[in-house]
């Protein structure tokens, strides 16, 4: 791993989240697009729990277990648990716990929008797609709102080689079967030609998940391809084939996600 | 575990609590403290059974991992740095049943008991009491380079002790 000898030591200290300032920066901008060094950052995170697991102490007091559950019996007969919000507790030190779900949900809302934003845009300058392209922008509305919640598996697909920056972002709700997958600046292909998305399984071949070609602006999307239910994800990525699609991947790996 | 099982959070809690306790413990160091860590966790579980993936790795590592993150959020009165969904944990060593995970602990003890005292002593301030670098720096007065070289070497340490 030498060429990531620089960033071996703050990967460590970013594992324990003991890195701040422009180290941290640095490296957060190497990671978005390291599948290497995230694959590492995990292993380290994993070598840090051990320091969690060697952890001894009294056991907790016997009335917590009734409190947790007397917690969970009335969370559940007001639904609460279809709600991402939670109200702050008692006392100001908990008050942010509420926050963590709620701003996952809220991080997720923007990047769609904005990207919605930046297609409407391009919309109004390129007249020739635009009835499909409008049609596509309004199915993503529709279909994102289903897609928001807690439970959906965010996948950034990034480049093997840096530049240009090609990049996608898949929304996966496993349960649902739904898949919402936003490209950009992806390079254009000779007109026979198509991205085919994969879905990656835990365990089996890839799935095939919708093929998409590039607007004049590199940007792509594939909303709610036929998937077998229930199939977890592993990651995702992005050959290229004929743009009937095909079964199985024929060429080699462009793009592949990692979880974030 | 399925949305909305009481009676499986509850075996979890039976059966992860004492870890999650001690963990909470361990960093806060106050019995009160460590319980609202202890229900926190667990709710969060309950209300987000997605979080954990347990294709990719030991849920008692996991949960040990959030609680230690939650504990030192609490320590340092600052918001939560990752959410739980965020969090991944590659643990090689199988942790599911308590004695893998009580003969685990026992093993990192040694490792950590035969480590040289500022490498442990290092890891420590960053894994427990959550301590940047430079802080760690400034509390030992060594340079930063020694802190993240120290670190490093405490963490492969503690990984080639669980590859076989």
């Amino acid at each position: 791993m030498s060429a990531h000898e620089q960033f071996a030591e703050d990967l460590a200290l970013y594992a324990l989240n003991a890195l701040e300032g422009d180290d941290r920066s640095r490296l957060e901008r190497h990671l978005a697009s390291c599948a290497e060094c995230r694959l590492e950052l995990e292993q380290l995170r994993g070598d840090g729990a051990l320091l969690a697991l060697s952890t001894t102490g009294p056991r907790p007091p016997a009335r917590a277990r009734q409190r947790l559950l007397d917690a969970i019996a009335k969370e559940s007969a007001a639904h609460v648990r279809t709600a991402p919000r939670t109200t702050p507790q008692r006392g100001s030190a908990w008050g942010w716990l509420g926050w963590a779900a709620t701003a996952a949900v809220l991080v997720v809302a923007t990047l769609l929008w904005k990207d919605n934003s930046a297609l409407k845009q391009a919309l109004a300058s390129a007249n020739q797609q635009g009835a499909q392209e409008l049609r596509e922008l309004q199915d993503l509305r529709r279909v994102t709102a289903p897609i928001l919640s807690p439970d959906a598996q965010v996948v950034t697909v990034v480049a093997v080689k840096t530049p240009p920056q090609p990049g996608g972002k898949a929304f996966y709700l496993r349960n649902r079967g739904s898949l919402v997958f936003l490209a950009t600046n992806m390079p254009p292909l000779p007109p026979n030609k198509a991205y085919e998305l994969w879905l990656i399984p835990t365990e089996g071949a890839p799935i095939a998940a919708g093929v998409f070609k590039p607007d004049a602006h590199g940007r792509g999307s594939v909303i709610n391809p036929p998937l077998p239910a229930g199939t977890q994800a592993k990651t995702f990525a992005i050959t290229v084939e004929n743009e009937a699609g095909s079964a199985t991947p024929t060429s080699p790996v462009l793009m592949v996600g990692a979880g974030e | 575990m399925k949305s909305g099982d009481q009676g499986a959070l509850a075996e979890l809690y039976d059966r992860y609590s004492s870890i999650v306790y001690a963990v909470a413990l361990r960093v806060l160091g106050d019995t009160g403290a460590a319980e609202d860590v202890l229900q926190e966790v667990f709710l969060q579980l309950w209300r987000n059974p997605g979080a954990f993936d347990a294709a990719r790795g030991s849920l008692g590592a996991w949960l040990a991992v959030i609680t230690r993150n939650r504990a030192i959020d609490a320590l340092r009165r600052r918001r939560p740095e990752t959410d739980i969904e965020d969090v991944v944990v590659s643990v090689a060593p199988d942790l599911a049943a308590d004695a893998d995970r009580s003969r685990a602990a026992e093993k990192v003890r040694g490792v950590l008991g035969g480590m040289p005292a500022p490498q442990r002593s290092a890891l420590e301030m960053a894994y427990f009491e959550g301590l940047s670098h430079s802080e760690i720096a400034a509390k030992t007065g060594e340079p930063l380079g020694t802190i993240k070289t120290r670190i490093r070497a405490g963490l492969i340490t503690l990984r080639k002790a669980f590859q076989t």
